[in-house]
């Protein structure tokens, strides 16, 4: 059935397929930067716009279906818009309209590939993160996956004439594709002996015990590849980096969030019914990905890759919280799975915006200054004051202070937590509230890793004299940092609204619904009768009355004037720029005490060095254990098979008349 | 919580005490001290078997509290205590794990013993079962003890705390054992301790160190066959 | 919302305020006794307080306003979370804005801001007591929050007047659960208080400093500010432990005025003693080095951890 029109599932179709156009469109001029990214740019993010609001306006409507003539003949492709899907579809629409306003300001001449490329790049991958969302047979899926990777990736290698560009974006492309593969044999295993590849047959088939587990367990590794869980993290410390930094917010705020959407729809929508420890071993790959991110974002010095190790931390709390969903769900307690799933779909939406805000923010400190490393920045906060604020809001939003929004998804998370000691099995119950406690410490380091990110770079005086020249960002920049800076407040202060539009969503993944909401619309309690509530309105007026309570009766009564001086130097008459903390000065607290997780090398100085040199690399240790003796027993592997190419012709005709013959003899 | 009679309420805090004195005996690193937490320990099983005997009324556990006062409390310390200042060992060696991978790996532990007694709990009929978790969790974090320390002595203190456990895990699930269990029980210990003694000075005097990485030199070498 | 509720929950507030440098000049006191010389005056930060107020601020020439509005932050959030935590009695209409979540999340605020501000100025003194007030805060916070959560799990409820409540009126008996907590507890107050062993707050050498490098650059009101913030946390804590393990005395359910005025003396009688505990407990130890600071504060983690476990198990 073609789609109707007039139906969300056609205005979200039709939307994707102007994405498409435009993309085409900055083709007929490449180079012109008023017309790609002046013109372009904020066109696609009207439609990113538009989007978001068919998304949100849908929210509560029944799934709608449809079915498009194109692909393979006997396999057209499938489309489905049901709760799931608009809720993320939702979350691209948001996110991307803020990054592409901030894009239209970014782009400036430079080599690499050209404007016009860029965008067509940059909106096909915008419109297949699109139709995964959408896919409802794995075909379309899996076409839409690749078309992600793929022009993801080319995206990544913008500026391919550096060789550690190259070498990310061939990082990435591999383990996207190990992922994809996956991936690919997890819907094999789901076809459940139908061989029809749509989501509806998977959906009835019912798996036996072993390859449910099979599918799942593929699911997660597939798609963990693209979030980033650990050990299949590596790419992204080096991708996120490497891209052009609208991309980076694309990649971090969106793109791992498809690989959230695919992991539910497969669990909790495809296999239906999943048992409880699945979610156990989700819920450790979390834990461990969660803590190993956050631990490795402290100790960077810089700031991209900062980001990047942060959202491996972040990726890894929504797992945790999937796999505490699973275990609920497994357990037979619905209601728990769906405040869990409450906590994962709040806690997504809100690390889109923040990771989104934060990679923008240091986009325009780049585009500013030319600087990416924390040794060489410092003292923005005068020249950049709007990039410092709303960078602010995201940095605080990261550490999880209230009343920003990523307390409320964390608010949620513990709440959900609090509740796992009624499982009734036996070291399950006991081990849960031990990973409330690992999901606490991430919480908390996360905090550590915020001030070290807005400290070094926008506080204290800076730390290169090319500094004075940087220019606060523009006024399309500008716009993207004000969108999704507002997008956080508003996931902060309406997380009531917000829980109410989730909950159709959550109903329909988990079988179960929140008990009725008794609170009025500016009170958060998920679980009525239990005094567990928490208001971020009411928070932020009270603490803003106290602070303006206070402003007001100290100039009443005791204001005095103020006068500048120096800062205080403890009788050492030179101190500079340089003395302050850099971003490893920061981060040594860590080191030292998660010194396990590094793989430290270090050049000391002696003291007979005419040129005193001191050095620290932090490696990755996974790296070290597990990829290098894997690439080399690859590389072995393969020389093992070099024996084939002889060089010589004959040989190779030879081949082919071995195979001709074996053929013949095997058909008749 | 409905009104728990004292005495119970005594004895569950008894046994967190034991918990956490097997923790302070994991982190602890001066040998002195590790010997008193042992008495202590000791004065803690007294209590319990004092409040035990008064709840149920068996009197023999009063037999037992005395010879745990004798034994565990003024016996063995005290014979420690001589071993260490003849021995001169008052510090141990840096341990094989460090103090918060040992925390952690004993946190892991607790866990695992908590789950595993929770069945066995539900077939006792004592009313002290919930704290048999307790007692498996005392006797394997000794045995951890005993595995990640370096010197001998602060090995003997596991493998004391180890039977201080197992004598708990008895008493909350069976109201102690027969007395000639009992008896047998702690005639081995004490054996075994002053067997220990004599092997300690023999170590002392074969490697001048009571480091136990020095007994690793006994082993069969590839090269060694060869005459090398 | 009873009219005896608002006015319990702005006596608190008064309470929290007046009372909050009187704690601080008793702890003081206390220490000097202990240590055999003669104390200034109880009323000396008072009057420090009030001496600042009245100067000029001098600032340094590259602070930002971060740097001048943090002062009003963190003394607006301290004073915010005195109105959530139950000193006097149980029933507040703050409760249900904020829960013992949201009040662990507002102290952390404060420390952000506070950090943010040390960074600010861009001197090795107020970095260096942002890096080390971060790393207590960072290993501070989750044993503060496992201490919440086995009050949450023995009361089934987060907030924190609702605990209390629950705590203050339940039969008489020995919880070696929250025997651990309190201990937990009590590290993690001297901890984020800094207080000796993680920090002397009476030192002068910057390289020893945790606390005081972060207020080097602050002057005159910002100070005051400051100070009065630091005293009213101190104040916070020992109320949340009274909260959580010596609840009996807070005017719970539907006592009247009379509970109320009875609280009063209550709470002024478990200030000293706190007070006298705290003196004694700093005399007797020393400061410990830096790096030794994230064992103490494991040890705390693993204090409340033992008790939640413990909870599990004996359901005590």
């Amino acid at each position: 059935m073609t789609p109707a029109p007039h139906s969300p599932l056609t205005a979200c179709l039709a939307l994707l397929v102007l994405w498409g156009l435009i993309g085409v469109a900055g083709l007929a001029r490449p180079t012109s930067l008023r017309y790609v990214a002046r013109t372009l740019f904020p066109l696609s993010a009207l439609i990113s716009v538009a989007l978001a609001a068919v998304a949100v306006w849908s929210l509560s409507g029944a799934p709608e279906r449809a079915i498009l003539v194109i692909g393979l003949p006997d396999l057209p492709v499938h489309l489905r818009l049901d709760g799931l899907s608009r809720v993320f579809l939702f979350l691209l629409g948001a996110a991307s309209a803020g990054i592409s306003v901030f894009a239209a300001g970014y782009f400036r001449r430079g080599h690499g590939t050209s404007a016009g490329l860029l965008c067509l790049q940059y909106h096909l991958f915008l419109a297949s993160m699109g139709l995964v969302m959408l896919a409802d047979d794995a075909y379309a899926f899996m076409v839409a996956w690749e078309t992600m990777a793929l022009s993801s990736y080319f995206l990544v290698t913008t500026q391919h004439s550096l060789p550690e560009i190259r070498r990310a974006g061939f990082l990435y492309l591999l383990i996207a594709h190990v992922g994809a593969i996956a991936i690919l044999l997890a819907f094999g295993v789901m076809q459940g002996g139908s061989w029809q590849f749509t989501f509806d047959a998977m959906r009835a088939a019912h798996l036996p015990a072993p390859w449910a587990a099979a599918a799942f367990l593929l699911a997660l590794f597939g798609f963990g590849a693209k979030a980033g869980l650990v050990p299949l993290h590596v790419w992204l410390p080096e991708a996120h980096p490497a891209a052009p930094s609208p991309v980076s917010a694309l990649m971090s705020g969106v793109m791992l969030k498809t690989a959230v959407y695919g992991v539910l729809r497969i669990t909790f929508d495809l296999l239906g019914q999943p048992v409880w420890w699945w979610g156990v071993v989700a819920l450790a790959v979390g834990l461990f990905t969660a803590l190993y991110g956050v631990v490795f974002a402290a100790a960077q010095s810089d700031m991209k890759r900062l980001l990047a190790y942060s959202s491996i931390e972040n990726i890894g709390i929504i797992f945790t919280a999937f796999g505490l969903a699973i275990v609920f769900r497994g357990v037979g307690m619905p209601m728990l799975a769906a405040l869990a799933l409450i906590a994962l779909l709040y806690h997504t939406l809100n690390h889109a915006f923040i990771k989104s805000l934060l990679f923008v923010g240091t986009g325009a400190v780049l585009h500013s200054t030319g600087e990416r490393n924390l040794g060489r920045l410092g003292g923005l906060i005068h020249r950049m004051p709007w990039v410092a604020w709303l960078t602010l809001i995201g940095a605080l939003a990261l550490a999880g202070l209230p009343p920003l929004n990523g307390f409320v998804s964390e608010w949620l998370l513990l709440q959900a937590f609090l509740f796992a000691h009624e499982v009734p099995r036996t070291f399950v119950n006991m081990l849960l509230p031990m990973a409330a406690a690992v999901v606490v410490l991430a919480a908390a380091l996360a905090a550590y890793v915020m001030v070290k990110f807005f400290g070094v770079i926008f506080l204290g005086q800076p730390r290169e004299a090319a500094l004075a020249r940087a220019h606060d960002a523009g006024i399309l920049q500008r716009l993207g940092l004000v969108w999704l800076a507002g997008g956080c407040i508003a996931l902060a202060l309406f997380p009531t609204q917000i829980i109410h539009g989730l909950r159709g969503v959550v109903k329909q993944l988990s079988g179960a619904d929140l008990p009725a909401q008794t609170a009025p619309w500016w009170l958060l309690e998920p679980i009525p009768g239990r005094q567990a509530s928490y208001s971020a309105l009411g928070f932020l007026l009270a603490v803003t009355a106290v602070v303006l309570l206070t402003i007001l009766g100290v100039r009443l009564f005791y204001h005095r004037r103020v006068r500048r001086a120096d800062p205080w130097d403890c009788g050492f008459a030179r101190l500079d720029a340089r003395m302050q903390d850099t971003a490893e000065g920061f981060g040594q607290p860590i080191r030292h005490i998660f010194g396990q997780f590094f793989l430290l090398r270090r050049e000391l100085p002696t003291p007979f060095d005419r040129a005193p040199r001191y050095r620290v690399v932090i490696g990755d240790r996974i790296w070290e254990r597990l990829y290098e003796p894997l690439g080399g027993l690859v590389q072995r592997i393969a020389d093992g098979f070099a024996w084939v190419q002889q060089g010589r012709i004959a040989t190779y005709l030879l081949y082919s008349f071995v195979t001709l013959v074996a053929l013949l003899a095997l058909v008749l | 919580m409905s009104a728990v009679p004292l005495t119970l309420q005594l004895l569950n805090f008894c046994a967190a005490l034991l918990l956490l004195l097997s923790f302070a005996m994991l982190s602890q690193r001066r040998v002195v001290n590790l010997v008193n937490l042992l008495a202590v320990q000791g004065s803690v099983l007294l209590l319990a078997t004092l409040l035990l005997a008064a709840r149920t009324g068996q009197h023999h556990l009063y037999l037992s509290a005395a010879l745990t006062l004798g034994l565990k409390v003024i016996l063995l310390p005290w014979l420690l205590h001589r071993l260490i200042r003849r021995l001169g060992v008052y510090w141990d060696a840096e341990p094989l794990l460090n103090i918060s991978g040992t925390m952690l790996l004993g946190v892991l532990i607790v866990v695992f013993a908590f789950g595993l007694a929770q069945p066995i709990s539900q077939l006792a009929s004592t009313a002290t079962r919930n704290a048999i978790g307790i007692a498996v969790a005392v006797v394997l974090l000794s045995f951890l003890m005993m595995i990640t320390r370096r010197k001998a002595m602060s090995q003997v203190v596991g493998f004391l705390s180890m039977e201080n456990g197992l004598f708990f895990g008895a008493m909350s699930a069976t109201y102690g054992m027969p007395m000639v269990v009992e008896f047998g029980v702690a005639l081995d210990v004490l054996v075994a301790v002053l067997v220990l003694g004599i092997f300690f000075f023999q170590i002392r005097e074969q490697f001048d160190s009571l480091d136990l990485h020095h007994l690793e030199t006994l082993r069969e070498e590839a090269g060694q066959r060869r005459g090398t | 919302m009873r009219p005896i509720e608002i006015v319990t929950q702005l006596l608190e507030l008064a309470a929290a305020l007046a009372a909050a440098p009187l704690f601080v000049g008793w702890i003081n006191q206390c220490r000097a006794w202990l240590q055999n010389r003669s104390a200034p005056s109880i009323w000396l930060p008072y009057r420090g307080i009030r001496k600042l107020f009245h100067k000029d601020a001098v600032i340094a020439g590259n602070a930002s306003q971060l740097f001048r509005l943090a002062p009003y932050i963190t003394f607006g959030a301290m004073v915010a979370a005195a109105g959530i935590i139950p000193s006097m009695g149980t029933r507040l209409p703050f409760t249900r804005i904020a829960d013992a979540i949201a009040l662990v999340g507002l102290l952390a605020t404060a420390r952000v801001f506070m950090s943010l501000a040390a960074m600010d100025v861009g001197t090795a003194f107020g970095t260096l007591g942002a890096r080390r007030e971060m790393m207590v805060g960072f290993l501070a916070e989750p044993a503060l929050l496992m201490i919440i959560f086995v009050a949450s799990l023995i009361s089934a409820t987060t907030a924190l007047p609702a605990i209390t409540e629950h705590l203050a009126t339940q039969t008489l008996g020995l919880y070696p659960s929250l025997a651990f907590t309190a201990v937990a507890f009590t590290m993690v107050l001297l901890a984020e208080n800094a207080r000796i062993p993680i920090d002397n707050p009476a030192t002068h050498l910057e390289l020893t400093m945790i606390h005081e490098a972060m207020l080097l650059e602050y002057s005159a009101r910002h100070l005051a500010l400051m100070e009065w913030a630091a005293a009213l946390k101190l104040f916070n804590y020992a109320c949340i432990g009274f909260a959580l393990f010596i609840p009996w005395g807070v005017s719970t359910g539907q006592g009247g005025p009379l509970a109320l005025l009875a609280s009063i003396p209550l709470l002024a009688g478990k200030l000293i003693a706190a007070g006298g505990v705290l003196a004694l407990i700093e005399t007797v130890s020393a400061k410990l080095r830096v790096f030794r600071a994230p064992e103490f504060l494991a040890t705390a983690f693993l204090f409340a951890v033992l008790g939640l476990l413990v909870h599990l198990l004996l359901g005590a």
